[in-house]
């Protein structure tokens, strides 16, 4: 377990790795990518199961990024943990880089566990992964049964397949289970109200059996205790809504949805650099 | 050569003995059900492996995506509804999380075919080898009776290593096929020698191909017989030999002519040895109600439908 501090340390340390890669790429996520990384580092640093030395491990805990497109804040933390070196980041979406604009499975990069890109899919497979797990019992190199961790977006609420899942996984009481919404409220057209309402998202998870936590998705002490809380459910899965800010770090860009799919320009990179501090 | 019917059976029980088969050899074969559990030859796995068999519901996107976490998770997951469900509702999870993934998943697609009959045109797989054999990793197996099925799933399920998909039907159809056959997957087999044309058949249509080359015998046209169980991977030589020793390549499927076996055929035999390829199936359309046999003459897919458009295009 890190302290507060050294969390903060870690977040604003992937922020940079982040930054610097979509600069330097030329394109892809910004926004969502940011928002992401205070949940990211609490998850990596302070509640997964997990040994970067050993990626293949048979206790670990599994990571399912459903929104691929968020891609750059998954490789930056999982280059933060050293499951490869950071340098590495610097090919993202390159010509035979294992970083591929969205997560491709077929490279066998250290710490990833499935591609995504298609939205609405990853819930689906994470079930899986937790049906697989529940089946297997307490793995013999943790000793407990294995969790899983699906991380969605807001906007992808509005896919069917999405819903299909929330059914089915409360219908096989996945308890290992633990979803966790990025709740910035934007999306490429706009707000998510505005675009294609998703509220009232609490109540729609609840009625569909599960066990819903809401928090501020950049307050670290909030997204530990709402994964441990998860952790403890029994007999139900968890999802945790995240209230979040687009851009979160970068203040001149917070909150606005040209961010979505925007990067920096070499010139703007120094800048947001500095912002971060 | 010749062939007996045993009796009829549908290829979708053939499916189930092979789902049964392979769970009992190696405990990580898991099933899942979308509702028609019965209805798609599951049953046998569901009632012999309870707790290994996950009933889905009516939701075939999810379905999908959780047999692919279920592959990542080292399981041997079988998905079975029918084939317009599977290659068409849940066309973008398979592109996605199975292929692209290049995970061991099985999805077993029913109802393939117009001899679903009466129910008519929204359950009656037309499109789905050429929806599915586009996807790259992806194998693609349509045997031709009760007992290919059995022993074409077994191998999906036990041998390969990737994604398949594998099709079947709902009629009772001839069962002739050896239970002790040589049968490899990506592997044609050659039904009956012929020296004048070829047919090229899957499926159900095997067994009529073999009928209409017995009535194109005593009319002095010898056909040779290849049963292309395999659609993906292609059994390309085969062909090759059968382009060179016919004049004339027949394909025939319960299928749209396009995409299918034919447009694979087609595909293989004009970049490799360009010969005349006559595609027999359904022509741009849907199917309708109507008894199986009935829908099968109709669109001219049983032996004599086959006999027909040899004699046509023969100019007989």
């Amino acid at each position: 377990m890190i302290g507060l501090q050294g969390l903060e340390g870690k977040a604003k340390h992937i922020r940079k790795l982040i930054l610097t890669a979509l600069a330097e790429a030329g394109s892809g996520h910004t926004g969502g990518s940011l928002d992401l990384v205070d949940i990211f580092t609490v998850l990596y640093f302070n509640h997964l199961r997990h040994n970067p030395q050993n990626p293949l491990w048979e206790g670990r805990d599994k990571v399912v990024l459903s929104i691929g497109h968020t891609a750059p804040v998954l490789y930056a933390t999982l280059a933060a943990a050293g499951y490869f070196l950071e340098d590495e980041m610097l090919t993202l979406r390159k010509l035979g880089s294992r970083l591929q604009g969205h997560p491709s499975y077929e490279f066998r990069l250290p710490g990833l566990e499935t591609c995504s890109g298609s939205l609405g899919q990853g819930l689906g497979v994470a079930l899986g992964m937790a049906l697989a797990a529940k089946m297997d019992g307490p793995s013999t190199g943790s000793g407990t049964v294995n969790r899983i961790f699906c991380i969605m977006g807001d906007g992808e609420q509005q896919e069917g397949s999405v819903w299909e899942t929330a059914m089915a996984a409360a219908h096989h009481k996945a308890d290992n289970l633990c979803a966790i919404i990025d709740r910035n409220r934007l999306q490429i057209d706009g707000g998510t109200e505005k675009v294609m309402a998703i509220d009232p998202l609490k109540d729609k998870w609840t009625a569909f059996g599960w066990h819903v936590i809401e928090i501020d998705g950049h307050d670290l002490s909030q997204i530990q205790m709402a994964l441990e809380m998860a952790d403890k459910e029994q007999g139900r899965p968890t999802v945790i809504i995240a209230d979040t800010i687009m851009g979160k770090g970068v203040p001149s860009i917070e909150d606005n949805n040209q961010w979505h799919g925007k990067v920096p320009t070499k010139e703007q990179l120094t800048d947001f650099l500095n912002e971060l501090s | 050569m010749e062939y007996t019917n045993k009796g009829n059976k549908p290829t979708k029980t053939g499916f189930g003995e092979g789902v049964l088969a392979a769970a009992q050899q190696d405990n990580r074969v898991v099933g899942l059900g979308a509702d028609i559990t019965n209805s798609v030859g599951m049953n046998l796995f569901a009632e012999a492996f309870p707790n290994r068999f996950f009933s889905m519901g009516i939701a075939e996107q999810d379905a999908v995506a959780t047999a692919a976490g279920l592959a990542l998770s080292g399981k041997i997951p079988v998905f079975s509804t029918y084939g317009v469900f599977a290659a068409h509702r849940a066309n973008d999870q398979i592109r996605i999380s199975v292929c692209y993934n290049n995970v061991h998943v099985v999805i077993g697609g029913a109802h393939a075919g117009v001899s679903v009959g009466p129910d008519g045109a929204t359950h009656q797989a037309l499109e789905d080898i050429a929806a599915m054999r586009v996807l790259p990793n992806m194998t693609v197996i349509s045997p031709c009776d009760a007992t290919q099925a059995k022993i074409a799933t077994e191998k999906a399920i036990l041998e390969c290593t990737g994604p398949v998909y594998m099709r079947f039907g709902r009629e009772a159809v001839p069962d002739f096929t050896d239970e002790n056959q040589e049968f490899k997957i990506g592997k044609a087999q050659l039904m009956r020698d012929g020296t004048d044309i070829t047919i090229v058949a899957t499926g159900h249509e095997v067994w009529e191909a073999l009928e209409a080359a017995k009535t194109l015998e005593q009319k002095g046209i010898s056909a040779r017989v290849i049963n292309m169980h395999t659609i993906k991977p292609l059994d390309g030589e085969i062909l090759m030999k059968a382009a060179n020793e016919t004049r004339m390549v027949f394909t025939i499927e319960e299928h749209q002519i396009a995409g299918g076996l034919g447009g694979a055929v087609a595909e293989y035999l004009s970049e490799n040895h360009p010969i005349k390829v006559v595609r027999i199936g359904m022509d741009d359309r849907f199917g309708e109600s109507g008894q199986a046999s009935e829908l099968m003459h109709k669109f001219g897919l049983d032996a004599e439908g086959i006999v027909r458009r040899v004699f046509t295009e023969l100019g007989k």
